[in-house]
């Protein structure tokens, strides 16, 4: 429908959407020399909401460090939990119980499922259309709520420890869940009548923002946009942690590449989250929450050691380097959008700017998680 | 009706307090709409049923500093709130909400309401234009650009119905509709046409441009508030965007009055004369009917995302466009006929 | 043969014709080696206990060539990180790449560079990608990415002239 025109560079002019813009949903600065309503390039500027959180880690023990993984990505702290458990376990080599794992698995899928309603309310919103953000946070606000009654916090979880957890789940947490996986399926084909299917949504969307598997090898994308290329591509599954080798579960793929592509593969992963964490709830073992045995005080031997987890926006990388003491000598996040959003720079030439915003939130940006 | 000054300050009175009332209650329905389409009440808090949320809201507006941004051009800049209202406004004079209320009948009525329709398309190139903003700039050459395509097919079809009706005068046009709903624009049997299918589809081409004109989801790429922050009135604060806010809604008003007129019936009772209370009876139907209208202007607004600009070009100049010219020309040839 | 030995195969060339400590592709030591001791070369890992499956060290000029071959292989890059190791006054690179596909195999990549003169070259050409990287590992640690298209900040201020993440950094 836009084929880009021949742009003529002496009659651009420089717009900048951000750092206080509708569409970024944070303080993303993406400084577009346009022409007309062509981008001719495009520049992102980061870092508005940088904390250094990597310097953080060496001046502070390992299990203070934990409630900073809530502060990267807000809206998946749980998977950010579970990366940084994962790499200090491996280091110390810190059994974790069944029960644990299980539960993980589930708070895990459920924050997945919060994450995924915003992206779906917030993109919608994006595109022009406000009502579906209301039944999202609706329905998100039920998970917090469940959420909220285990680990003490609605939306920046502390909730893993080293080879366990703060808090074991009750029987409330547990029909709660059962009640919001039904509830929440209703509710699914609702989202697919209103928003999935709507006309103008899929022209909007459908051939819009291509991202093709070099592309994503070039710049390390992963998670939805990777699926979305064709890149079958789940850490989950790639390089299975955790119990999740234990679970029945589809990685949803499309191959068309484009923004509609991710949005499908983002409500089917909804589906699939429902999935595990149903089959969670069926298997889950009774026992201890945290192991027997553990350490007094962690400290890594030296080396380094890395994990990744799969958040709900990719693979979230954690590399820590250990000298031996009571704090990392350095830790390094790789957050998911940070790569992801890099191709947006070369993605979005000679797109409309608003074909651009419909690309940019089709990658589900969560600011703090790139700035960190 | 005698032309005299008095008259015409009452008119005016009216028709302001009229298109106030309305563009600061509609603000309220469309937020109870809204709430009522989302799962929530709505506003609550000021009275009942947050009924004095608008006047609240305007006293706030009213009393928050008017900003002008440096650099602006400040004629154009104060020019431009006034010039979204003031259209709206005039365009009520000629709008008959029943036989007798009319504020001053014009024999032209239709083509006024056109030409100050294009003004307000005019308010909004000069908002953007004045304002020193590229957000704004981007957004007054879309709304013009917008403005355009679809006040082609808005004509041509309104010119279809006044062929139908042989008068330009909104009064006469629902005179011609009057004895019941089958008589009315929208159904293809018409006495002066015989059958002509594509009246429906004519109906609808006009329901659409008018919420393209009042820059309605989902054809608000005027201010895009996603892309464009707030579009035309990014830079207004104070009165100057609770003009522009509330010439929207007048202009959703007469939108929808015209839509009714055109294509509905106007005030006339959807089964017949019904001979008891004419007066009360007729502008209740008239009423009845723009609400209706702008209740689905609502309904729409709060369900769709927006399209794009190139999106709706195309709809305008690929399918309003030519519907509407065909129709013209089969309406022409079947009134020979018949 | 699976992806990690033909990585190894693949990378080994760069260390065949150089008199390198330990050539030895085997499985020399297990992860408790002290990395500062350890000279360049390829090792492998245990996956479980490290996270990663191939380490290999190298020379800052034998680096572009690495990358080239990692990328043939299909790796995509994760991240670009430093590490700064005071006492000996070097400052260590590290390249995280990873796979797409079910063949897990993650391969780290790491070089020193003297405190003093931190200059690397660039990657971006092979992988766009690393361009926001090599930016954050600029930031952070003052490494100059020579061929780097736009070396400015990128996470703190445009006009900052400090590098956080240095151990002799002092806010």
């Amino acid at each position: 429908m836009t084929e880009p025109i021949t742009l003529q560079q002496d009659e651009t002019f420089v717009l900048n959407v951000g750092p206080q813009h509708p569409a970024t949903h944070g303080v993303l600065r993406v400084k577009m020399t346009m022409d007309g309503e062509y981008i001719y390039n495009a520049e992102t500027v980061l870092g508005y909401i940088h904390r250094m959180h990597e310097k953080m880690a060496e001046n502070r023990t390992y299990p203070q460090y934990m409630p900073n993984m809530g502060r990267l990505d807000y809206l998946s702290a749980m998977s950010f939990n579970h990366g940084y458990a994962l790499v200090v376990e491996r280091a110390c080599n810190i059994e974790v119980p069944e029960r644990a794992e299980y539960i993980r698995v589930i708070t895990v899928e459920l924050n997945r499922i919060a994450s995924h309603l915003v992206w779906l309310g917030a993109y919608v919103l994006d595109l022009g259309g406000f009502t579906p953000l209301m039944y999202c946070f609706d329905d998100r606000e039920q998970i917090l709520d469940l959420l909220e009654a285990v680990t003490g916090s609605r939306l920046t979880y502390c909730y893993f420890r080293f080879g366990g957890l703060y808090n074991d789940i009750d029987d409330d947490f547990i029909t709660g869940t059962r009640a919001f996986i039904t509830h929440f399926r209703k509710e699914l084909k609702m989202y697919a009548k209103l928003v999935t299917g709507n006309v103008i949504l899929m022209k909007r969307l459908k051939g819009h923002g291509p991202v093709d598997q070099n592309m994503c090898q070039r710049y390390g994308a992963t998670g939805p946009v990777a699926r979305g290329s064709g890149i079958n591509y789940d850490v989950r599954r790639n390089e299975p942690y955790s119990v999740y080798p234990d679970f029945d579960f589809e990685v949803p793929v499309f191959t068309e590449g484009d923004s509609y592509a991710r949005y499908l593969v983002r409500m089917e992963e909804m589906e699939q989250s429902l999935r595990i964490i149903e089959q969670a709830l069926d298997k889950l073992p009774d026992g201890p929450i945290n192991p027997k045995k553990k350490p007094k005080l962690i400290k890594p031997p030296p080396g380094d050691y890395f994990a990744a987890v799969e958040t709900a926006r990719g693979n979230f990388g954690i590399r820590m380097v250990s000298d031996g003491g009571k704090n990392a000598y350095r830790m390094k996040l790789r957050s998911p959008t940070y790569s992801n959003m890099h191709l947006f720079d070369e993605a979005c030439r000679g797109m409309l700017i608003a074909d651009a915003l419909a690309f940019m939130g089709s990658l589900d940006l969560v600011i703090p998680e790139m700035d960190r | 009706m005698s032309l005299t000054l008095f008259n015409v300050v009452l008119a005016v009175i009216i028709a302001i307090s009229f298109v106030g009332l309305n563009a600061a209650y509609l603000v309220w329905c469309e937020r109870k709409g809204a709430g009522l389409f989302q799962r929530r009440p709505g506003p609550m808090e000021n009275g009942p049923w947050g009924l004095l949320q608008p006047p609240v809201d305007g006293v706030k507006l009213m009393t928050k500093q008017l900003l002008i941004p440096g650099g602006v051009d400040k004629a154009i800049f104060m020019v431009a709130p006034v010039l979204a209202m003031f259209p709206a406004l005039i365009s009520f004079v000629t709008i008959p909400f029943s036989e007798n209320i009319v504020a001053h009948p014009i024999d032209v009525g239709v083509l006024m309401i056109f030409a100050f329709a294009a003004l307000g398309g005019m308010s909004l190139l000069v908002a953007g234009w004045g304002s020193r903003n590229k957000y704004s700039m981007i957004s007054s050459v879309r709304a013009v650009s917008q403005t355009v395509a679809y006040e082609i097919p808005l004509m041509i079809t309104t010119i279809t119905v006044v062929m139908i009706s042989g008068s330009l005068n909104l009064g006469d046009i629902v005179q011609t509709q009057l004895g019941g709903f089958w008589h009315w624009n929208i159904w293809p049997l018409q006495k002066q046409v015989g059958f002509n299918l594509l009246m429906p589809f004519s109906f609808l081409i006009l329901f659409v441009c008018s919420v393209a004109e009042t820059n309605r989801a989902p054809f608000d790429l005027g201010e895009a508030e996603s892309e464009l922050v707030a579009g035309f009135h990014t830079e207004y604060s104070s009165m100057g965007f609770g003009l522009f806010f509330m010439g929207e809604y007048a202009n959703i008003v007469i939108g929808a009055c015209l839509t009714v007129i055109l294509f509905l019936g106007g005030w006339a009772c959807p089964v017949g004369d019904l001979g008891f209370f004419p007066f009360t009876h007729h502008v209740g139907w008239f009423l009845l009917k723009i609400y209706l209208i702008i209740f689905v202007f609502i309904w729409i607004r709060w369900t769709f995302p927006r399209t794009t600009i190139y999106g709706l070009l195309n709809l305008s100049w690929k399918y309003l466009i030519p519907i509407s010219l065909f129709n013209l020309l089969l309406t022409a040839g079947l009134l020979k006929v018949f | 043969m699976n992806i990690q030995d033909k990585t190894r195969e693949a990378l080994s060339t760069l260390f065949a014709d150089m008199p390198s400590p330990e050539p030895e592709t085997d499985d020399g030591e297990e992860g408790e080696e002290k990395p500062e001791i350890r000279g360049n070369g390829i090792l492998e890992q245990d996956y479980h206990a490290k996270g990663f499956h191939l380490d290999v060290q190298l020379e800052p000029n034998q680096l572009i060539e690495a990358v080239r071959i990692i990328y043939d292989l299909g790796y995509y890059l994760e991240s670009i990180t430093g590490v700064d190791w005071i006492k000996e006054e070097q400052l260590e690179v590290v390249y995280d790449f990873s796979r797409y596909d079910f063949d897990l195999c993650r391969t780290v990549v790491r070089t020193r560079i003297p405190r003093t003169e931190p200059h690397l070259p660039t990657i971006t050409p092979i992988y766009t990608g690393a361009s926001w990287h090599e930016r954050e590992t600029h930031d952070f640690f003052g490494i100059v990415f020579d061929g780097h298209p736009h070396l400015v900040p990128l996470l703190l201020p445009e006009d900052a002239d400090f590098h956080p993440l240095l151990k002799d950094f002092k806010a």
